[in-house]
């Protein structure tokens, strides 16, 4: 066996141990297998809700925004508020589980250790698994309603995705650490969500917008630019470039922020909670 | 050969918030506002729990530590698990770690045990191949192998605990820290346990770091002793001598406070000033650890709940020298039902109007207060009391202590 040497020390400075995460991936597994698990355990639908809600969601938009108030996206419209919606819930999921995700785990932060950036990335890898469910139900829908998806899928979709799990990630290890501290940031998050759904083109495209200025602005929700990139190759319209970059770069600046205020707040974790 | 574990000038501060524990951003606001006009907040002081402690140990060495409630113990046990880390000095581990603080760590009502098996065993730090392995194994000590594909929460709370220490007694690091965790739990399975990780460690070279309060699991189990007193290392050497040590430390009262009485807002894990905060023991209405027989005992216990519990409970449990329980019920048990005062100072008084353990020698008090379903404390031995021999019958011959455990006032033979 190999001669491992730990040194316990005052917090200092930070160090992003990736290697550590790495050796840790099947306690990251197991986190994840648990999570499903008991989500749809006693559940008579099972892993169904997780279609289910944009489904009937995407229902409503359709007879609200399409037959009634005449919406027009560029896309089959079912399709579009389809597509927004299941990225929507990974986004949404993704930050509001992981926020919680350290007090919720508070009994095991308390007698263990392991690296505990794990906890919010097991909340947003099984949001990540709901979603691929979802993903296999909006193809089935492209076949059916004969959408025409362009070869940019190819390259558009998993950036969309890496760009929700960056942002997402950065934003959810924020809130969890701030919530270990503050519990303020517990009342924060609904209205925090309610604004990013509503500043996000899932029932409305940001090319119908008039103002430039507007446009630039709604960019700097993250899921902007993910969903502009996933409806590229379902349109004959652009892309909006400037956009994308906006988001990528805020995706970033949350992702850096996200985890240096995690990791500074690590060491007091266990004494807080 | 280089030590298994190197602590050197180890300190740990704890910064006590004297009315509650979660921050709130307006208090940090109105906090820093104070101390922009110089005042300053008066309600956080300082407290170090553990204070420059120096400590080399041994591949293979087997070290108990013991000390009061709130020595530090916990706190030195936490820091070489990285649970909490350290305010000054440092620790070196040489070596693979698993730490059990808890036992059933991340056990989840809604899997079945078999899933429980792996959950817990892959948070304690086992591979899944490693767990695949062992998997017979453990059910087979576990002794719930009907129940496997059972939701734990169906289970008994003896069997929960069971299949906790089963997979706790399968880890097989180089370096193992044990919290008191073998406190709860029959003392039959306890003993299995620990006959498991003896075994293990005698055969292997492990290194063991033991806390504990059972004096007798301590010289079972561990070769060397350290005692902590109020954060500080005050002796380190045999496990004998340490233990005997600590018997020392509750006849002197240098300190002057009386050990039927102690203070818990020292305590580090009491930053929070939530639970109980302070005990006292009464023998016939004195502040006292001697008892004759058939002596009145309280116990006046100080609060103060944060959150209002739903089902509050407390209990208690006396026990002799060997952890031989004599009696152990809850407000429950007696058909009580508690209502406790919340957000400020309440008390509570456990009265036992006549403890007629008649058996001479030391006996040890478990308290418990809180709520099964929120926040329960457990203070294993609060107290230790003796009972002296005394005349209890005054007919001037003394009973057989080996014959009589307990004692029944007023008995009477008629003719």
């Amino acid at each position: 066996m190999k001669e491992t040497e730990i040194k316990i020390a005052p917090a200092g400075s930070v160090v992003f141990n990736i290697a550590e995460i790495w050796d840790n991936r099947e306690l990251l597994y197991f986190f994840i297998w648990r999570d499903i698990k008991v989500k749809y355990k006693q559940t008579y639908l099972g892993i169904l809700w997780a279609v289910l809600q944009p489904v009937l969601l995407m229902i409503i938009f359709y007879l609200v925004f399409f037959k009634s108030l005449n919406v027009s996206v560029g896309v089959y419209y079912p399709i579009y508020v389809f597509a927004g919606l299941i990225l929507w819930g990974l986004y949404s999921t993704a930050i509001s589980h992981s926020s919680e995700s350290m007090l919720s785990s508070s009994q095991i932060i308390r007698k263990i250790y392991f690296p505990r950036l794990l906890i919010p990335l097991a909340s947003l890898l099984t949001a990540l698994i709901d979603f691929f469910i979802a993903f296999i139900l909006l193809l089935i829908l492209f076949i059916v309603f004969r959408q025409p998806v362009s070869w940019h899928a190819v390259f558009c979709f998993p950036l969309a995705i890496v760009l929700i799990f960056v942002s997402s990630f950065g934003l959810g290890s924020l809130l969890s650490a701030l919530n270990v501290k503050y519990r303020d940031f517990r009342y924060l998050l609904p209205f925090v969500m309610q604004l990013l759904f509503f500043s996000s083109q899932v029932v409305y495209s940001i090319h119908s917008l008039r103002q430039d200025w507007l446009k630039l602005l709604l960019f700097c929700n993250p899921l902007n630019g993910a969903l502009e990139l996933f409806y590229y190759p379902l349109q004959n319209g652009h892309l909006n470039i400037t956009g994308v970059i906006i988001s990528t770069g805020v995706s970033c600046l949350l992702l850096a922020v996200g985890l240096l205020y995690f990791k500074r707040t690590e060491a007091y974790f266990a004494d807080l909670i | 050969m280089k030590p298994a574990i190197e602590i050197n000038q180890l300190g740990k501060k704890y910064l006590i918030h004297k009315p509650e524990r979660y921050l709130s951003l307006r208090d940090t606001i109105t906090g820093s506002f104070k101390n922009v006009f110089g005042r300053r907040s008066d309600n956080k002081k300082d407290f170090w729990a553990l204070h420059d402690i120096n400590v080399k140990i041994d591949q293979g060495e087997r070290i108990g530590i013991i000390g009061k409630n709130g020595a530090g113990k916990s706190t030195l046990l936490k820091i070489l698990s990285r649970v909490t880390w350290p305010t000054s000095g440092n620790a070196i581990i040489r070596g693979r770690l698993s730490s059990l603080l808890e036992v059933g760590t991340g056990f989840h009502p809604e899997l079945t045990g078999r899933e429980n098996i792996y959950l817990n065993g892959s948070i304690l730090g086992l591979k899944k191949r490693e767990i695949d392995r062992k998997f017979d194994a453990i059910v087979d000590f576990s002794g719930v192998e009907n129940f496997l594909d059972t939701a734990l929460k169906n289970y008994s709370t003896g069997m929960q605990l069971r299949l906790a220490f089963a997979v706790a007694a399968h880890l097989e690091p180089e370096i193992l820290l044990i919290d008191e965790v073998l406190a709860v739990g029959d003392m039959e399975f306890q003993k299995k346990c620990l006959g498991k990780m003896e075994e293990v460690s005698k055969q292997h070279g492990r290194t063991i770091v033991f806390v504990s309060h059972s004096m007798a699991a301590l010289k079972q189990l561990c070769t060397k002793g350290l005692l902590l007193e109020n954060g500080r290392l005050i002796y380190q050497g045999s496990i004998q001598t340490t233990v005997d040590k600590y018997s020392g430390l509750f006849q002197t009262h240098s300190d002057g406070i009386n050990n039927a009485q102690f203070d818990l807002t020292k305590h580090a894990d009491k930053a929070n000033n939530n639970g109980l905060l302070s005990a006292a023991m009464y023998v016939n209405g004195q502040l006292n650890e001697t008892f004759i027989p058939g002596s009145e005992m309280k116990i006046l216990l100080t609060y103060r709940i944060n959150d209002a519990l739903i089902d509050p409970e407390i209990g208690i449990v006396i026990k002799d020298e060997n952890n031989m329980a004599y009696l152990g019920w809850n407000n429950k048990h007696i058909g009580q039902k508690l209502y406790l005062k919340t957000r400020e100072i309440g008390q509570a008084t456990i009265i036992i109007p006549a403890l007629n353990i008649f058996s001479p020698g030391k006996y040890y008090v478990d308290l418990f207060f809180g709520d099964p379903h929120q926040f329960y404390e457990c203070l294993y031995n609060s107290f230790e009391f003796t009972i002296i021999q005394d005349d209890v019958y005054k007919s001037g011959i003394l009973l057989n202590p080996a014959l009589n455990k307990i004692y029944i006032d007023n008995v009477t033979i008629k003719t």
